[in-house]
């Protein structure tokens, strides 16, 4: 359990410059929540991948070989046909179901990364109990702040409210 | 600030504004009077459609008007139709997104509903024209005692897999990008049970930008993914034709050809549908007459692109030293159908030149007009192709003359009213515009 000092802000360059401000000081950022994607934010909370383009690809290769596999075995080795005097091994038209497939698995790889490296999903979370936390998918912006112990919790929240927090809880997340 | 007009119309300045206009329709219990008429319209024609499917395989494929040399007449003409109907929107969502275009923003969630039911009518064409739809599974490899398996090399078999792939990572896009704005919703909505159904969708998402980011990575990897994905799939439509030695069918350019024909018909059905979402309370504000101008000038485009298209295939067809494609050339202009032949010219080529005049582009109901005929020229097209080949094939013999059936207008029409019913529901549970980019349009815009 982290104990964290929360702030929320109205204004997006107000929660800009607190983020960036909290980098800075040398604050740790334990999160940040906003309504929509902000790039810009990236470099303050760590850049993170979560390995999902690296699975994706891995499990659309395999599951694309071994959709050529059944094409293969079935007409070397299970069922060979003449169809046109083409070769048994027509790998040209082989190549058209595996990426199809392939590219299916890609994606539902990258769905289920996505959602283990987000732990989603999450029905409950001590942020719901704050009950103006409804408001960071409309339009409120909020910060995390790590307190270590009691008095950091303290002076943590003094901080957002002197960065410009319209207000600030106390969590244990 | 950017220097660039807008994408936002002047009165939608905040976000509340923006998430206002857009989940209240959706968490408002009524329905307004206008939306009743045409849900009431829509499921008769669903009905008219179900009623033609169910008679058609209760008596057999003869209530069409296929024959035995035009096995293929108005279900594949649909099929592929619809097909290309939904590429569209997985290119507005894909391709705009790769190329960040800001303009796709209030578009792009409309687009992928439209994606998601214009594949799944589409998929129930080529199950439908079998006949014998419940054998519809031999495409697949299933363990059987017969020692079979499907035929690889078959654009049919091809088809089976490229539409199931494009129809499951459709609706995973669709859901994914949906994730916040269900979120939204959830947090927004005042009956608990409706929380209750939007939070467990919504799967806790709580705006993390941690969790943004990883959104973030795997949505732009997904668009990647769609945009071949689409392209293969259609070119797969494509060579159900193109790998048959038929004269008219048997060329290369049918895959692009069939590509930019499906991104054409799809662009029109966007634009009709964002005229229909326009008049929705507050959404003119995110639907600006510059989406309209944007659009038409990606029909006209494609309108070009189509044009050459023809040409080539004419020439292409008069130049080889085939006589059956020179005998197909000359039925296609002078022919049975080549009435049809020259009203789709007009639908596909003529009339899309209109969007030349920058006027006419900024004129929604010029542009709701031309979105119209190119969707109607387009299935006249579809249906061209498959006429004018099979009708008028390699062997004089069998030449023979194609006439629809009741049955025939009532599926294709039916279906229409399908796919208005399912667009109808979705404006009703889900969210029309993409709640979370239009916030991010307005900071780009500098409004928020």
């Amino acid at each position: 359990m982290t104990r964290a000092a929360i702030g929320s802000y109205a204004d997006i360059e107000c929660f800009r410059s607190a983020l960036r401000e909290a980098h800075r000081q040398g604050h740790i950022i334990h999160d940040a929540y906003a309504p929509m994607d902000m790039e810009e934010a990236d470099e303050l909370l760590g850049r993170q991948t979560g390995g999902i383009r690296r699975i994706a690809l891995v499990a659309g290769l395999v599951v694309a070989a071994l959709a050529y596999g059944v094409q293969y075995w079935s007409l070397f080795y299970s069922y060979s046909f003449n169809s046109g005097n083409r070769p048994l091994n027509s790998w040209p038209v082989f190549l058209l179901v595996p990426f199809e497939v392939g590219v299916f698995a890609a994606a539902l790889a990258g769905l289920i990364t996505f959602l283990v490296r987000t732990g989603l999903p999450r029905l409950n979370h001590p942020l719901f109990e704050i009950d103006a936390f409804d408001q960071v998918t409309q339009d409120r912006f909020f910060v995390a702040l790590k307190a270590s112990d009691e008095d950091a919790e303290r002076a943590t929240l003094q901080w957002l409210h002197a960065s410009g927090a319209e207000q600030v809880w106390a969590v244990s997340l | 600030m950017s220097e660039a007009p807008a994408w936002i119309g002047p009165g939608l300045k905040t976000f509340e504004a923006a998430t206002a206009r857009i989940s209240d329709p959706v968490l408002t219990l009524g329905r307004g009077w206008r939306w009743w008429i045409a849900l009431a319209i829509s499921l008769a024609l669903t009905a008219v459609m179900i009623g033609g499917i169910v008679y058609a395989l209760a008596t057999g494929v003869g209530v069409w008007g296929n024959n035995t040399a035009v096995v293929w007449g108005f279900p594949i003409a649909n099929y592929v139709w619809w097909i290309g109907v939904g590429n569209a929107g997985t290119l507005i969502s894909s391709m705009l997104l790769l190329m960040n275009q800001p303009w796709r923003a209030s578009i792009n969630r409309m687009a992928e509903a439209m994606t998601i039911v214009a594949v799944s009518i589409a998929g129930l064409f080529p199950i439908i024209h079998l006949g014998r739809s419940l054998y519809f599974y031999w495409t697949a490899p299933y363990p059987n005692t017969m020692s079979l398996w499907p035929q690889w090399r078959s654009a049919l078999v091809w088809d089976f897999w490229a539409i199931l792939a494009y129809l499951l990572f459709s609706i995973l896009f669709f859901y994914t990008s949906l994730i916040p704005d269900l979120a939204t919703l959830r947090d927004r909505a005042r009956r608990l049970w409706v929380k209750r159904i939007y939070g467990a969708f919504a799967l806790g998402w709580r705006g993390s930008l941690r969790h943004w980011m990883l959104y973030r990575r795997y949505h732009r990897m997904m668009a990647a993914l769609a945009v071949p994905l689409v392209c293969s799939v259609h070119s797969i439509v494509g060579l159900d034709f193109a790998v048959t030695l038929m004269p008219g069918w048997n060329e290369s350019l049918f895959p692009p050809y069939f590509v930019v024909g499906a991104l054409f018909s799809g662009f029109g059905m966007v634009v009709l549908l964002c005229i229909g979402l326009r008049q929705l309370p507050g959404l003119a504000d995110m639907i600006t007459d510059r989406h309209f101008d944007v659009m038409a000038k990606v029909m006209l485009a494609s309108s070009c692109v189509m044009g050459l298209s023809y040409a080539t295939e004419w020439f292409s067809s008069w130049y080889g030293s085939s006589p059956a494609e020179h005998r197909f050339l000359r039925f296609s202009f002078t022919g049975t159908y080549a009435w049809l032949f020259y009203l789709m010219l007009f639908c596909n080529v003529v009339a899309p030149q209109s969007l030349w005049w920058p006027a006419m582009r900024r004129r929604v109901p010029v542009v709701a007009l031309v979105s119209l005929l190119i969707l109607v020229g387009m299935w006249f097209e579809r249906m061209l192709i498959i006429l004018n080949t099979l009708s008028h094939g390699h062997l004089p013999s069998m030449w023979t003359v194609f006439m629809p059936t009741l049955d025939d207008f009532a599926v294709l029409f039916g279906s229409v009213g399908f796919f208005a019913l399912l667009i109808l529901l979705f404006t009703r549970f889900l969210p029309t515009v993409s709640i979370h980019e239009m916030r991010a349009l307005l900071v780009d815009e500098g409004r928020a």
